[in-house]
């Protein structure tokens, strides 16, 4: 079990670290959501004894580990770039940590072995790093940190340099792989579907800040405010700044009847969140806000359609299935259904949720 | 037989896309005959003119002094190797070549030995003034050896060190230890920090992995540093003279003292010359692939 106490991470006057605190439990899949600069790198180099923190403590099963080098202890690491000793064979990468902790030969031939042959690398074990592919490469990384058998594996964007192939077939493969020894499993990745697919509990990290430190799913259906609603959403989730009058929320001319749930809300200002692919442009059959808006760009992936609207000064984006033609310029009515508004407070702090209703 | 008989043979006729465009055009042809001469001439004259002493000095190693001062051959008339015989068997000649090479040897050792852990500093941490520190090595190299030649002697005398290789190959590391760590100090940053980091959290000591896991990735860097001190202290003559009188007298100091009551022993110092040329030749053989690799870097 690792728990960080109140860490931060001073560089310079740079904040790089503010005051997280979280327990990650043995076992366990630990996925870290950010956009880049967010902290997730910081935060790993610190639970991993690579920087040490300018104040909290970290504890590894009751002893704070805060100071000791990280060659005692028992960590293993995967780089987004493909880090391997180019200088020796992939067997020899592999090898090189149980090499200095001096497992006996027949042990060490066995493992290498073992992993070379989970990550698909038997065929590779007399090259050097510098002849494979790129994703060769990284599963060589990979298959160093599982034989190390560590209490606490780290990777850092490890599928980012990928091909989506490989990296489909590894986000899989990998969790799976760690899970059986049974260490703590810490996954950092920029993208919100990665993190949805890895299942397990997610950290949104804004801004060297944990926003929300909870199951997976559960920050994604019930983010805790604003700033992690946003990170946890790709393209961001549209906000729209309405205020409460009576059993409407209002923005300019248009109006929705506040979910039934939280009709006992005092008038004001509030922030509407709305998904992109909540977003519709055709009138759907529950209740809904209609907005008047103008087309301001539309990216076209082919089974999905990016449309950026801009209504009153505020920006949204729609995801549209298939190809949509639509013109520059164009006016267009878009529609916010009522049963998948987040609702969020003036201090940005959610108050209704539609999967807390049971509706997802 | 040959259907394209009307071809006509001409130094174009290797270039089979300009027979095929126009077989006939013979006034094309030359011009890419004047061409590749041309192409040729400039380079040609060059090496001719760079290798000309190397090639006088190798000849006159071949003579005797007799035919040297004589008469003008371009190659010897009657080939010796008495030159040769005379450095080899006489004692005053090739200590001077075991003198040069211990000093040298023990100049590169050490001012590798002194760069590596500077350089790894210095492309691997930022401190207050590094910058300016990095820089102030280097411009150690801008002052002439003359000037520190009258410092070290004096410095030298007073401990006792005068005639002895280690105060040549103390007094060459001045020159050489910025001179390698600025090398080394490029080939270090072209190897990611993480690679470092990797090896910590794999379980490896610092000296452990900087001599496993680093030196292996710098080997062409430590070629490269090592071949120039090698050069520069096999080369420099003022300081090495200066510093010894007959123990460590070096190869380069015995050569300019040549000249007997009997004149100038020009076959013997020809042979010198050529002895003296070869060690570098050798070493430069060795590291050419990795001095182009430096010169990528910027570094040398």
């Amino acid at each position: 079990m690792l728990e960080l106490k109140n860490v931060s991470k001073k560089v310079g006057r740079d904040l790089h670290i503010d005051d997280v605190t979280m327990t990650l439990e043995k076992g366990s899949v630990n996925i870290l959501l950010g956009p880049t600069l967010s902290g997730k790198t910081s935060l790993m180099r610190l639970m991993a004894g690579l920087d040490r923190p300018t104040s909290g403590e970290i504890v590894m099963n009751g002893t704070n580990v805060v100071g000791m080098p990280v060659q005692k202890r028992n960590v293993a690491m995967v780089y987004q770039q493909f880090i391997n000793y180019p200088a020796m064979t992939v067997y020899e990468n592999i090898a090189s940590p149980m090499r200095v902790a001096g497992v006996d030969g027949a042990t060490i031939d066995r493992r290498v072995r073992e992993a070379a042959d989970l990550m698909k690398l038997s065929p590779y074990l007399d090259r050097t790093p510098l002849n494979l592919s790129g994703g060769q490469q990284q599963r060589t990384a990979l298959a160093r940190a599982l034989v190390k058998d560590a209490e606490l594996v780290l990777l850092d964007e490890p599928l980012a340099n990928l091909d989506y192939k490989l990296r489909e077939e590894l986000r899989v493969e990998l969790p799976k792989i760690f899970a059986e020894t049974g260490a703590i499993f810490v996954y950092a990745t920029t993208e919100p579907q990665e993190a949805l697919l890895l299942g397990g509990r997610t950290a949104t990290l804004s801004q060297g800040r944990v926003t929300q430190f909870d199951r997976t799913i559960d920050v994604y259906n019930s983010p805790s405010d604003l700033l992690t609603a946003q990170t946890f959403s790709d393209p961001p989730m549209n906000i729209l700044p309405v205020t409460k009058t009576g059993a409407d929320f209002v923005f300019d001319a248009s109006r929705i009847e506040v979910p039934a749930a939280i009709a006992g809300l005092g008038d004001g200002d509030y922030k509407i969140g709305v998904r992109p692919h909540h977003m519709s442009l055709h009138q759907p059959q529950g209740k809904s806000m209609k907005l008047d808006c103008t087309i301001s760009t539309t990216e076209i992936t082919g089974s999905e359609s990016f449309i950026h609207l801009q209504s009153r000064g505020v920006h949204m984006v729609a995801l549209m299935h298939g190809v949509h033609r639509v013109e520059i310029g164009d006016a267009i009515s878009a529609y916010l259904d009522q049963e998948n508004l987040f609702v969020f407070d003036r201090n940005e702090n959610l108050v209704f949720a539609p999967g807390l209703n049971g509706q997802g | 037989m040959n259907q394209t008989s009307h071809t006509q043979p001409n130094a174009g006729s290797m270039n089979k896309p300009a027979n095929l465009i126009d077989t006939s055009n013979v006034r094309a042809s030359n011009r890419f005959a004047k061409k590749s001469i041309t192409r040729w001439l400039v380079p040609g004259l060059y090496i001719l003119f760079l290798m000309l002493p190397i090639y006088w000095l190798i000849n006159m190693s071949f003579k005797t002094n007799q035919e040297i001062l004589s008469s003008f051959t371009l190659f010897p008339a009657e080939p010796t190797l008495h030159n040769y015989t005379v450095i080899f068997t006489d004692p005053s000649w090739y200590t001077g070549y075991i003198n040069s090479l211990i000093y040298v040897g023990l100049n590169t050792v050490i001012s590798i030995c002194a760069a590596l852990p500077a350089a790894y500093a210095f492309s691997r941490y930022r401190f207050l003034g590094d910058k300016h520190m990095f820089f102030w090595l280097l411009s150690n190299r801008m002052a002439p050896a003359a000037v520190f030649v009258l410092p070290f002697f004096q410095l030298y005398s007073a401990f006792g060190l005068i005639d002895t290789h280690i105060a040549v190959a103390l007094a060459h590391c001045l020159f050489n230890v910025p001179l390698a760590v600025w090398i080394l100090e490029g080939f270090m940053s072209g190897v990611p920090k993480e690679i470092d980091e990797t090896a910590y959290i794999d379980g490896y000591s610092f000296p452990k992995f900087f001599v496993k896991i680093f030196m292996p990735l710098i080997a062409s860097g430590i070629g490269v540093a090592a071949f120039f001190c090698f050069m520069f202290s096999w080369v420099e003559l003022l300081i090495a003279r200066t510093l010894t009188t007959t123990d460590a007298k070096p190869i380069s100091a015995i050569m300019t003292r040549t000249v007997g009551a009997s004149g100038v022993d020009w076959g013997v110092l020809a042979a010198a010359g050529v002895l003296t040329i070869i060690p570098g030749a050798l070493v430069i053989y060795f590291v050419r692939n990795y001095i182009a690799k430096g010169f990528a870097l910027g570094r040398v």
